[in-house]
């Protein structure tokens, strides 16, 4: 299935992961991908008014047996450092996040080049699983292997969707 | 059903109540292993407190250790993940000020197994007692109405909340029940283990066995 796009690949890998519960907060970037989950009976696909709120609906949708994924912007994941430090982790529970990446590779916003600065280095002192997803060729293999790792350790996971995947997001020159 | 018309009181009509004895008065009617997330500070603690028993603890409880505001999401997934259960969320009012868009994604959702329970005593009591916006002026229940939760009143006294109490865990949801409550020191404190905490609750909820 060389054709695929990055978002038909995450949706198919979520499928067969049974990831089905997507509360996001939306982003132009994600836009693809939200449209595809919505389109899909499987999935339940929602925006809430903020991240920390879909982190929680996450989270107890984990303990009571389902399985979800947080879909938000890189400003977004900013907001996250205390529900990440004081419930995922410390309660061991596998949250999911798939994070479009901003500023960077063409930002035009300066807060969201400094604001982009703090997530790699959260990620890193919670000791949370990430990886910067860059390449399609790579997407259902990070994918899959990280979803499975994220059960299996009950420990959270990080997809950064890098504008080299994802073409992002750029200014009008 | 739009509305409680024969129980509806303001917050400043509503009788000023125990957090322990709502809690107790709570548990009495769950007869079906509903799960009940605490959110965090004195809610959570007298929530532990009321849920010990001879034969152990009830085991359908989960405690918040941080997160403050998130008890109605937390309470939300696990409402959406088993929907034959009833959930409740039991969270104090400086905690939901802190997410009060969570009530709006409830109401959206339309999820008929959840009751969000809020004790009100307008104070982050924890922290010495510094007065909520509660204490000045703003009406939670009001806010959830507003929010889109038709199904929200202030419990006027003991006995209205546990009969608003039994009908919502009858009846299709979101309900939201609005309790004032004293500045009464917790009865226990709940023990910190987080990882116990959510071991036990998805044992709770029959997700682990």
């Amino acid at each position: 299935m060389a054709d695929r796009a990055w978002y038909e690949i995450v949706r198919d890998v979520l499928k067969q992961h049974n990831v089905s519960l997507i509360p996001f907060v939306p982003d132009n970037v994600l836009r693809p991908l939200i449209e595809l989950l919505e389109a899909d009976p499987f999935f339940t696909a929602f925006s809430v008014s903020r991240e920390e709120e879909a982190l929680g609906i996450a989270a107890g949708a984990w303990m009571g047996g389902m399985r979800a994924i947080v879909l938000m912007q890189t400003s977004g994941f900013a907001t996250l450092a205390n529900q990440l430090a004081s419930l995922s982790v410390p309660f061991q529970i596998p949250t999911m996040m798939i994070v479009s990446e901003r500023g960077t590779l063409g930002e035009f916003n300066i807060g969201q080049m400094l604001v982009a600065r703090t997530m790699r280095p959260v990620l890193d002192c919670l000791a949370i699983e990430h990886h910067t997803v860059a390449r399609l060729d790579e997407v259902e293999f990070i994918f899959d292997r990280s979803i499975r790792q994220a059960v299996a350790t009950l420990g959270p996971v990080c997809f950064i969707l890098s504008p080299l995947l994802t073409g992002g997001k750029v200014f009008a020159a | 059903m739009a509305h409680f018309s024969n129980q509806l009181v303001t917050r400043d009509q509503a009788k000023v109540m125990n957090r322990y004895d709502i809690a107790r008065r709570m548990l009495t009617h769950l007869h079906n292993d509903e799960a009940v997330i605490g959110g965090i500070g004195y809610s959570n603690f007298d929530l532990w407190a009321a849920s010990a028993n001879p034969n152990g603890r009830r085991q359908q409880n989960f405690y918040m250790l941080g997160s403050m505001g998130l008890a109605v999401p937390i309470a939300l997934g696990v409402a959406m993940a088993q929907p034959q259960r009833r959930t409740i969320a039991f969270e104090g009012d400086g905690s939901i000020l802190m997410q009060l868009g969570a009530l709006g994604t409830v109401a959206a959702r339309a999820q008929k197994n959840l009751i969000v329970v809020i004790l009100d005593n307008g104070a982050y009591q924890i922290t010495g007692g510094q007065k909520t916006l509660t204490d000045q002026g703003l009406d939670i229940v009001a806010v959830a109405r507003a929010s889109g939760l038709a199904q929200s009143a202030w419990a006027a006294d003991e006995s209205a909340f546990e009969e608003t109490i039994q009908r919502a865990l009858k009846e299709d949801g979101p309900w939201l029940i609005g309790c004032r409550i004293d500045n009464s020191k917790p009865v226990d404190t709940t023990e910190r283990d987080p990882s116990r905490i959510r071991d036990q609750f998805m044992r709770g909820l029959g997700v682990k066995k």
